[in-house]
Formats: C-alpha cells, structure tokens, sequence
C-alpha cells in the first residue's frame, strides 16, 4: 500500500482489495458504504464543531470581543461543550403540532446538505462519488432542504415560524435561480458537470482566472445567491432574530435545534466547497500555464490543504459580511434576485458561450 | 375579481391575522406587547398593550419627599436618568425661587449632554441590531462604556447616578473629570466615524429606512411625537432651544433639524445630535467656574402650595413634570409627560402598510424606552 497525500486513489484501491479479498464482492460493497457513512458522519461533526466555533471566534474578532475563550485552550472546547448541553436538553413537544412533520423537519435539511456534500471532491481521489452530472446533482439536492424548512415552519403550530418559513420558500426558490444558473456560466465554460473533470480542466489556471470577467461576476453572483440559499446574513430572513424571534426554528429544542443550527453551518461549507472547487480550482493548487518551477513547487502543497484553504476563504469572506451588513427586507430581497442578479446573470451566461464559441478564454 | 369585491367587510378581515409581538420580544426592547394585525407580511394596524412594567411611579412619589423622589425618577427613562433627576430639581429650585450657583449649572448641563450621547449610543446599538447588523452592537456599547466610567467615578454610580438633589448636586466633580471628559470627545469623534461606515452609508440601511414609516410634521405635533423623532420630521421642538434652561442660553450649538419625515431622517437627527453634544460640552468643560456645588437649603423642603410644571429636554424628547403641592414635604400629585408615550401613541399611524420588518425598524427610531412608557 502506497499512502499518498498528494493522491488518494492508490488507498482507496488498496482498501477496496483489502476488503475484497477477505469478504464476497457484496459485502465488501456494503462495508465500504458503512465505512463512507461513517467518515462523513465525522467529518460533518467536526466541521460543524469547527465552524460554530469559527464564527464566535471571526464575529468576535468584527465585534471587538475575545470570544470564547474559557473551555479549554483558546475556548476550543466551547462549541463541544454547547453541543453537550444541547443534547442533555429536553425536546419540547408543541400543543397541537403536527407531530410527525415537527419531527421529520429537522432531519430533511440535515439530510438534504449530507447528500449534497457527497459529491464534493475534497481531494485527488477522495471523493464519494463522482457523477458524470455532479453540479446537477448538487443543485438538486441542496434544495431538498427548503421543503425541510417549510415543514418546520408550517407544523410548528407559530405563526412567526410561519411567517419565516415561507419567507425562506420565496428566498430559496428564487435565489436557486441564480445559483443554477451562475453555475451554468462555469459549465459552458468547463463543458461538463462532472466535479472530478471541473477541477482536473483547472490544471492549468482556475476558472475565475480562465474565464475572464464572465466567470468574476458569476462568482460574485454566486456568492450572493448562495448566502441566500443558505439562510445566512444578510439574507437571513427566515430566521430573522429581531422580527420573529427565531423565525422557522423558534419551537425547535434540544438536538433538533442544534440539527437545523448544525446544517446551517453545513450548508455554508458546502456552498463554500462548490464555489472553491468550480470558481477557484477546488483541491487543484495555484498554476500558471508556462511557469513550470513555479507550478512544480505549488504543486508540494497537499491538494486537501488547497481545498480547506480555498474553502475556509470563502467561508471567512460570507462571516465577514454576516456581521457586518443589515438585514434585507422580503421585498427587498426579491427586487434584488429577479430584476438584478437574475438579468445579469442571463446575459452572463450568454457573453460566456460568446467567449467559449470564439476562443478568447485562456 | 368581481367576487372578492362584493365581499362584505368582515370576511375580507377574516384574512388577517394577529400575532403578539412581546411582552417578550426581542426588538421591543422590554415588556411592551404590540398586538399587530397582519396581512400577509403587511401590517394592517397594530394595538400597543402597555402597563407589563408599571410600577406606580407617579403615586409612590406623593409620598415621598422631593430629595427622596428624585431616586424615583432615575427609573422612569434609566437611559437619561441625570436629565430626569435635572427636571426635579429644577422644578423644586423654581418653585423655591433658588438661584443654584454657576458651577452647579455647568456640571448639570454637561452631565445633560453625556447622558445624551450615552443614550444615543446605545439606541444606535440596538438600532443596528433590531435591522440585523449585530456588529452595530458592540460598537456602540464600547463606546458608550467611557461614559458610564466618567459617571462611576464622580457619581459613584454607572446607571442610576440620582447626581442631582435640590439645590444642586451630590457632591463635588471627581478631579480627573475634565480629563476623562476630554479623552472621551476625542475618542469617540474618530469611532462615531466608524458608525456612519458601518451603517449610516451602507446601501441596504438606506433602502431599509429610507420612505419608510412616513411621519409629517402635522402629524408629529398632533401626536406629541417630540424630541429626535419630531425633529426628522421638521418640527422645532428642542427645549434646550425653545425655554433654555441652566447653561443651554448661553452655549452656541444647533438645533439639528431633518425634513425627510421617515426613519432614516429620524436616524440622522440622532447622529448629529451626538456631534452637537459633544460641542455643547466641549465649549463648557473648560470653563467650570469655582464655586459651591450647592445652593444653601433648608432642611426639609417645602414646596408652596399650588402647580407647577417643569420641562426638560430629555434624550427621547420632551420630558414635563407637573406638581400640585398643598404645602407639605410630599406632593399632592405628580404627573410625568414621558416622552416615550407619546411617541409610542404614533406608532400605529406610521406602521400601517408597512412590512413586519419595516414595523421593527420604525420602532426603534422612535427609541422607546418601555419603563418611560409605563412609569
């Protein structure tokens, strides 16, 4: 077995033949789908862990705070101490709630973002699945958790929960909109949906790069538009603190708030995965086409630390305006997605295909 | 179409809804309870319910004597408690015919403007907050942290100073004062910059407070919408102004007027009121004259039998007080015209036909403080 941080695929194989050399193909098959299933649950733990704490620790850097740091060494501690509380707290169930949809709503999102986040590549070979239609896929299942929220809102027995849930249906049905489409500017450029090839066609220079202003803007626009999707700042409307308290997650306690809490944080990263891989090269290091040395020594960089670094960015740039913009209002928010970024991104998409058809991309 | 017009007037009602927003909620800022019927997002009409923090102010002070009433006051609006404590005395000193020495009236009227800035500080705070720029927070309350300190360290108290007493105040100004008042002005004109670049400029600010909750000047004076809030609508309503009272006569400074009627007017007024206080205290600090820091008075202060009526500008507006003594050393009755009643009392008029979001904006630039409300 050769282990290689700069390329998963021979330890995959070396574990696929492992296990298939001790058990039938079946259940070999099975025992990596476990062994995957269990990975991700960690790994989603972890960053969700990291994230919360992240974000004290970014807001309190905005704000002027310290932030935690009480629970263990800097407060790293603090987010694993919060998660312990959450469980231990008591589930308050709603008078006249309609209980199976109050308890199956926390587990749509958390399910929805789990799937997405299958099919991010996070590094050469490590990578769950990789569909020929990976951005559709995404796209696809990302926006299961709105039904999630919709559901949460509407059985809560609240009427801010209401008021939040449908607020957030408008916002993510409009703003997926954009996200698809800003999306499409890449996949004209990149010619396939495919994550593994997205990322090996930025060999030579990332997309935002190689495609020009074009590319710029569909980044800035899905940036945007997917800080909506998620329900973040300053789209956060379905939450919306001091207008409905906390908007479609109010009647929630205990491990379901910290599920809806835990996939917010999720699908932060997991948007912040799709624009690193598709906008900036994902696990891909820094080349420039002709600059061999230069490449040659991008390329001892691990392509995970890319991938984390690019990501963490992204994520750092969508706190950085968290705390720092005022909320939209709904009207607002609309006006911006149909007569703004919608338009632009139309015609994005076309002045891409123009470049493509024409060659001017490098 | 044509069935949804014939349709009488209580089904079309049948479509809205109310909900409670408070006793506990988080952009009233206290236990006020706003019955707000919606439509959709649209808020029809709205019915405040107050009284969650009445504590019988009015009644406790009329057995109570002056010096003593004074510790009652600080509790009506706890955010400008030294300018509450200021209406007492000077009603007590008119009605006494006292004349309070120079020094007495220099400190008041700077503490007046400290308080002002404090108060402002923190309502931009949670200005910020209720429109979801939670940075806005701490900014403000960091700031306003300097003041508390210059308070604690001559008045012995952060919030509830009760500095005042008839005739003049506690006790003498702490020495490092001026210093620690000129270190503030000088901090806070660099970090009242950061407000306006947090917020002030910030596109989505503006096109959350700009045209909304549409307040005219014939409305706000038929409301008794006062202070910042009357001012954004163009109505000259500032008392330290109008009928000067200790060192407001004498010092050079602005009545900041806006006519833009709607929140971001209201905003802006207070924004520069800051700037405007800070000038106020600046021409005063240096020039406190030596002196007593009060009047002689008698022991036990009488007030002669009849009404009076006192009033100050505090930092939501007008703040009357009105006495009816029959001679003893406890008033007969005591009202307080809180600024924030009034202003509340408007609320439901500018609201109408905004948005949920738009009602939580107008609320907080109308600053109201819910124990002022209540009393």
């Amino acid at each position: 077995m050769t282990f290689n941080i700069y390329d998963f695929t021979s330890f995959n194989q070396w574990i696929d033949k492992g296990l298939n050399s001790i058990m039938s193909p079946t259940w070999a098959l099975v025992t990596e789908w476990v062994i995957i299933g269990v990975v991700f649950l960690l790994f989603y733990a972890v960053v969700g862990l990291f994230l919360v704490y992240a974000e004290r620790k970014v807001c309190a850097f905005m704000q002027n705070r310290v932030g935690p740091n009480r629970v263990g060494p800097y407060g790293i501690f603090q987010t694993i101490a919060d998660f312990i509380k959450l469980l231990m707290k008591e589930l308050v169930y709603i008078k006249d709630s309609d209980k199976l949809l109050f308890n199956i709503a926390p587990f749509i999102v958390i399910i929805a973002s789990f799937m997405a986040l299958s099919a991010v590549p996070f590094a050469k070979g490590l990578h769950a699945i990789d569909f020929d239609i990976g951005i559709l896929y995404v796209i696809a299942v990302s926006s299961l958790g709105v039904v999630g929220i919709l559901l949460a809102g509407w059985s809560s027995n609240n009427k801010y929960s209401l008021i939040g849930a449908i607020r957030s249906g408008a916002q993510i049905v409009s703003y997926e909109l954009s996200v698809g489409l800003s999306l499409l500017t890449i996949i004209v450029l990149a010619g396939t949906m495919q994550f593994s090839e997205i990322v090996e066609m930025q060999r030579n220079g990332w997309f935002i790069f190689k495609g020009h202003i074009p590319a710029v803007i569909a980044f800035v626009i899905f940036l945007i538009a997917s800080t909506a999707e998620t329900n973040r700042g300053p789209f956060d409307l379905a939450e919306a603190e001091s207008e409905l308290t906390a908007g479609f997650h109010t009647e929630y306690s205990g491990i379901k708030f910290a599920f809806f809490f835990l996939a917010e944080y999720m699908n932060m990263f997991l948007v912040a995965s799709i624009a690193a891989t598709v906008f900036w090269g994902g696990w891909m290091p820094f080349h420039i086409s002709g600059w061999e040395g230069f490449n040659h020594i991008m390329d001892y960089i691990p392509p995970f630390v890319w991938y984390v670094g690019k990501t963490g960015f992204i994520i750092w740039l969508m706190m950085l305006f968290k705390w720092t913009f005022p909320r939209l209002r709904i009207d607002q928010l609309l006006t911006l997605e149909w007569k703004y970024l919608l338009p632009i991104n139309l015609v994005n998409i076309l002045v891409m295909a123009f470049l493509v058809l024409m060659h001017w991309h490098f | 179409m044509k069935e949804i017009i014939n349709l009488p007037v209580s089904k079309i009602e049948e479509e809205e809804y109310h909900i409670n927003m408070g006793p506990q909620h988080p952009s009233t800022h206290g236990v006020l309870r706003l019955v707000v019927s919606l439509q959709g997002e649209m808020v029809k009409s709205l019915k405040p319910h107050c009284g969650y923090i009445h504590r019988g102010i009015e009644k406790m002070c009329e057995k109570d004597t002056y010096p003593q009433l004074i510790h009652l006051t600080d509790r009506i609006d706890y955010l400008s408690a030294h300018i509450n404590n200021h209406a007492v005395c000077l009603l007590v000193e008119k009605a006494l015919e006292i004349e309070v020495p120079e020094r007495v009236k220099y400190i008041r009227t700077i503490m007046d403007e400290l308080a002002r800035i404090q108060s402002h500080q923190l309502w931009w705070s949670s200005f910020g907050m209720d429109l979801g720029g939670l940075t806005c927070f701490f900014y403000g309350l960091r700031d306003r942290e300097m003041i508390l300190d210059i308070w604690e360290e001559t008045t012995g108290s952060r919030f509830l100073q009760s500095y005042n007493c008839p005739g003049g105040v506690m006790q003498d100004l702490h020495p490092n004062f001026q210093k620690r008042v000129h270190a503030f002005i000088k901090t806070f004109k660099k970090k009242i910059k950061d407000y306006d670049r947090i917020l002030s400029g910030n596109v989505i600010f503006e096109q959350r407070s700009q045209g909304v909750g549409m307040l005219s000047k014939e409305d706000a004076i038929s409301y008794g919408v006062t202070g910042p809030s009357g001012r954004g609508s163009g109505w000259s309503c500032d008392i330290r102004k109008n009928e000067p009272y200790s060192m407001y006569g004498q010092v050079q400074f602005n009545e900041v007027l806006r006519y833009g009627c709607d929140t971001y007017s209201r905003y802006m007024v207070r924004m520069q009121e800051m700037h405007e206080s800070m000038n106020i205290i600046e021409q005063l600090i240096d020039n406190i004259p030596a002196g007593d820091y009060s009047a002689k008075m008698k022991a036990v202060i009488k007030l002669p039998a009849g009404e009076y009526y006192q009033k100050v500008e505090s930092a939501r507006g007008e703040l009357g007080l009105y006495v009816v003594s029959d001679g003893n050393k406890t008033p007969y009755r005591m009202k307080f015209r809180t600024p924030s009643f009034s202003n509340l009392s408007v609320l439901d008029h500018i609201s109408r036909g905004m948005k949920i979001a738009d009602l939580v904006a107008i609320g907080a630039s109308l600053d109201l403080v819910i124990p002022d409300i209540d009393r």
